[in-house]
């Protein structure tokens, strides 16, 4: 919508409001002020409802034209089995367990890779004993790991835990290291003239200062923690979603391979938005 | 206000021999040299001077974040050793901590001294009315004008009671109008607090207006080249500003620093553009000039 609009229409209220606002008029300026909002969530539900429909007409139809749509589930196919795999244990237990070794994985990662991010970006010499094993470990994807890892680990499942855990990790850490190394050094000294000391310091200018390139750490960490992990489900595991999507496929299960899909893309919507609303709590003075 | 700051006549800054150069890659830089400087108890000090003189580089000593190559810093005696909360500074930038709360950044300075949360709340508070910022204490630094966040600045650096207070041109990023209003503020405060300040400014009206004595560096490497009282009686109005009192003393120290910046821009000027910047000059700040 036009931005002239908008202002026209607000050039249109009375320049005295009533002194009790009723319910109406209250009504009305809700409706003003998120009218953004109510948009997108329109317009992003209608999206949403077009994909669908394509979807359902190219699987329908089965459409060949260069991509091959004959044994692509359609929506309905996929709606039915959603329905079945609800009610079946089995189904859960696969995600019980990813969300398990993920939030073991992830956790450690930001237990581990937090502090040590903050204790290399104020100690120099800790900083360079460190980073150049980082920068060395950190441009293997974390499914090359699987090899090793199920070396390394007595059981599978933690080997898969290891490896979403290496997957978060490095984004973590040099997200929060880069965090460090953007601290206003005004913001330091004024501290120190306020009577700080290094643990203050620490604690109420570093590591407030660094929380939001935490926070991107946090979200960027999570998202690659979901794609290692999925990874070696595929690859090693016995359970869990990836290992469900891999597994309707060796059975040929066309419309599990795409709720299991779904099931990803939500869960890591999920995750990710958790990870939003838990910056937003720690982080209130950037809300807006 | 007497029973959170509890003030005896202390305060004495005392600069002797000082000179400080920094390392660089073509060999040392000396930003200060052969300076000495003192600040009564209680006293309104200020520094002026053509830009890149060394003005910051003599309260950062004086604060403690730099330490003089030669000479030394006391202050009532004491050697300077570090920063400390006994002396506070104000900063050019805005310093407030993006993270607290108007109050939070407040009480920090208590809260590192050891007093307890309800308590240093109430001083916050108290301090906070003073300064005509109650409205704001919940608020976010982010949400405030420059005038307001430097002001809460103030605040938050005398809240812990310092015998000094050190300003590094606090209002220059500030409009005209909110520079004069932030001036009166600060004078208030300082007759209040009878605390020592030293003041470092480009504006010789804001240095006249405020101080009891001006100190006029030379261009780099900076020294002292004048020491001007300015017996200018208090309390002080805008209005005074016009008077021919005060006309005198700025234009003395215009032609002081006028030398001076001359000499920084590498002597450059004509006498035929001296002329121009001349007639520039009424009714501007040096800071507007050059
Ligand atoms: N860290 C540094 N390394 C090398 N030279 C420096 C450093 N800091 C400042 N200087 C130089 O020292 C001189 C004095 O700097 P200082 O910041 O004290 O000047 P100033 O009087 O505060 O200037 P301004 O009015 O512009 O704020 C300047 O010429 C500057 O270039
Ligand atoms: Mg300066």
């Amino acid at each position: 919508m036009p931005a002239a609009n908008a202002i026209g229409e607000a050039g249109s209220v009375p320049a005295t409001l009533p002194a009790t606002p009723t319910f109406g008029t209250l009504a009305l300026r809700w409706y003003r002020l998120n009218r953004g909002g109510l948009r997108a969530t329109a317009v992003g539900i209608v999206s949403l409802l077009a994909f669908l429909l394509v979807w359902h007409l190219l699987t329908t139809y089965r459409v060949v034209f260069f991509v091959r749509f004959t044994n692509v589930p359609s929506p309905l196919a996929v709606y039915a089995s959603f329905t079945k795999a609800i009610h079946d244990p089995k189904f859960l237990m696969h995600i019980v367990l990813s969300c398990r070794r993920i939030l073991v994985g992830f956790s450690l990662a930001a237990i581990v890779g937090v502090p040590l991010g903050l204790i290399m970006g104020r100690f120099k010499l800790v900083h360079e004993i460190i980073f150049p094993v980082a920068e060395v470990l950190r441009p293997i994807p974390a499914i090359a790991w699987v090899p090793m890892a199920i070396m390394l680990w007595p059981t599978n499942e933690q080997s898969i835990v290891f490896i979403t855990f290496l997957g978060s990790f490095f984004p973590i850490l040099i997200n929060t290291l880069h965090g460090m190394s953007l601290v206003d050094p005004v913001l330091v000294r004024a501290a120190q003239c306020l009577g700080a000391r290094e643990r203050s310091i620490f604690r109420d200018v570093y590591f407030p200062a660094s929380l939001p390139h935490i926070f991107t750490g946090l979200t960027v960490g999570m998202g690659v923690a979901w794609v290692s992990l999925i990874a070696a489900e595929m690859i090693s595991g016995q359970y869990g979603i990836g290992y469900f999507t891999w597994e309707a496929y060796s059975l040929v299960q066309y419309a599990d391979i795409a709720l299991g899909m779904i099931a990803i893309g939500v869960l890591g919507l999920g995750s990710s938005m958790l990870i939003r609303g838990a910056g937003q709590l720690v982080m209130p003075w950037r809300s807006r | 206000m007497s029973e959170i700051i509890a003030k005896a006549p202390q305060g004495h800054i005392e600069v002797r021999n000082f000179s400080l150069s920094y390392d660089s890659i073509e060999g040392p830089v000396q930003a200060v040299t052969d300076t000495q400087i003192h600040v009564q108890p209680g006293e309104f000090v200020s520094i002026v001077g053509p830009s890149g003189c060394g003005k910051s580089t003599l309260l950062n000593a004086v604060a403690g974040f730099l330490k003089p190559t030669t000479g030394m810093v006391t202050v009532d005696g004491e050697k300077v050793n570090g920063p400390s909360a006994e002396r506070g500074m104000v900063f050019q930038q805005y310093s407030l901590f993006p993270w607290k709360t108007v109050r939070e950044n407040v009480e920090f300075g208590l809260k590192m001294r050891g007093m307890p949360r309800s308590q240093r709340e109430r001083a916050a508070r108290t301090l906070l009315g003073l300064a005509g910022l109650e409205a704001f204490e919940k608020h976010y630094p982010e949400k405030l004008s420059g005038g307001m966040k430097q002001r809460v600045g103030i605040v938050r650096a005398l809240a812990t009671g310092p015998k000094v207070l050190l300003l590094d041109e606090p209002f220059g990023a500030l409009d005209a109008q909110t520079r004069v209003i932030m001036q009166q503020i600060l004078t208030n405060m300082w007759q209040r607090l009878k605390i020592s300040v030293l003041f470092v400014t480009h504006d010789i009206d804001e240095a006249i207006f405020l101080s009891d004595r001006v100190y006029c560096m030379t261009a780099r490497p900076g020294s002292i080249k004048a020491e001007i009282p300015i017996p200018l009686e208090r309390p002080r109005q805008q209005s005074m500003m016009m008077s021919s009192e005060f006309l005198a003393l700025r234009r003395g120290l215009m032609s002081l620093i006028r030398e001076e910046s001359i000499k920084a821009m590498g002597g450059e000027l004509t006498d035929m553009g001296m002329q121009g910047l001349n007639i520039e000059l009424h009714g501007h700040s040096l800071a507007d000039v050059i």
